[in-house]
């Protein structure tokens, strides 16, 4: 039976991109047939994240209106065995997406793979409930901040009156708090949420905490998602939310500033 | 602690992350009771004080009703005042 996962957040600019790419990336590399769907029509991005901008020749929105195959639309990810990707259409609106649309490839994709990535775009429209409605289990993806808190939570609000296991009375979906762009000298310096403030507010299930870094632009830079960045902090934090997601108990890391040497010790950063 | 820290004041406005706290709580507390079906409030408030006129002459701006919630437990309000 497939899962299908939710990457959310509610405000744009979090992250959810770039922890769909990793988290498919990771679970297909750890042996899962793994697929990542972009439900942001009309703004498709997660292509780039996965370097595969050129390869694009049908989208979701084509499969839907059956315009074209399904396995015409899956682009096969040239790094990673097991991984698929199906892209966003560029030129369509978000209500080319219909419920039964979307369901009938979730049912088809669920017949070839284990894990369903879908990608939300930001916001409460259209495209990020129907990216949300099949799911069962949500990564909320939020940044230590107000606004990113304060959406996070409204979206949880919506995974639990507006998904379909909500609607229908199911099992509710599994939520996952992710926090990222998370920087642990900032809050030692009180100017930043700490996660247990986070945590405290959402009032969900930490699955990792991804520090804020270099590394994650330099891999949207180069198409390749940064959880195969293994010498990375971001990289690394990324391989141990899809080994957590996968059952195993990892501690949090990255959660303390890094040590400093003399010389930074005495004059530190300025500001 | 690095030498310029020791420069920089250590007023409690610093720590701006306690602030953020503070804020999301009260608004975070507030938009979930208001997604949590309370709307209910009003028609209850104007139930409550016909119940009241049938026996008391009082206005509707006499009565006052408030629903809160502390540490899992909620509270139902409800204040009135009779006339002299």
């Amino acid at each position: 039976m497939a899962r299908i996962i939710v990457v959310t957040s509610g405000k744009g600019g979090v992250g959810k991109t770039t922890t769909s790419s990793s988290i498919a990336t990771g679970l297909a590399l750890k042996g899962h047939r793994t697929v990542v769907i972009d439900f942001d029509v009309g703004l498709r991005n997660l292509d780039l994240l996965m370097g595969c901008e050129r390869r694009v020749v049908y989208d979701f929105v084509n499969v839907i209106n059956g315009e074209a195959e399904l396995h015409q639309a899956l682009i096969r990810d040239k790094r990673t065995e097991n991984l698929s990707i199906l892209p966003a259409s560029q030129t369509r609106d978000k209500e080319a997406l219909t419920h039964e649309g979307v369901e009938k490839v979730l049912n088809q994709l669920a017949k070839d793979f284990e894990y369903i990535i879908c990608d939300s775009p930001a916001g409460i429209e259209h495209g990020a409930l129907m990216a949300l409605y099949f799911a069962d289990e949500a990564i909320i993806t939020t940044n230590p901040e107000v606004s990113s808190v304060r959406d996070s939570d409204r979206i949880l609000g919506i995974l639990q009156s507006k998904s379909r296991r909500a609607v229908e009375n199911l099992e509710p979906v599994k939520e996952h708090l992710l926090v990222t762009r998370y920087n642990p000298d900032r809050v030692t310096r009180g100017e930043m949420l700490n996660i247990q403030d986070v945590e405290e507010i959402l009032a969900i299930p930490l699955i990792g905490v991804i520090p804020e870094s270099t590394s994650v632009l330099k891999a949207s830079n180069q198409g390749v998602p940064v959880v195969c960045n293994t010498e990375s902090d971001a990289g690394q934090a990324y391989n141990d939310v899809v080994a957590r997601f996968l059952g195993e108990d990892i501690p949090h890391r990255f959660l303390e500033p890094a040590k400093k040497g003399f010389l930074q010790r005495m004059f530190g950063g300025i500001g | 602690m690095n030498l310029m820290q020791l420069f920089r004041s250590s007023r409690k406005e610093d720590n701006s992350a306690a602030i953020a706290k503070e804020r999301l709580q009260i608004i975070v507390a507030h938009e979930r009771n208001s997604r949590s079906g309370r709307d209910f409030l009003p028609a209850m408030e104007r139930d409550i004080l016909q119940v009241i006129q049938k026996y008391i002459e009082i206005q509707q701006e006499c009565i006052d009703i408030k629903l809160d919630s502390q540490d899992g437990c909620s509270i139902l309000e409800v204040n009135v005042q009779l006339p002299n």
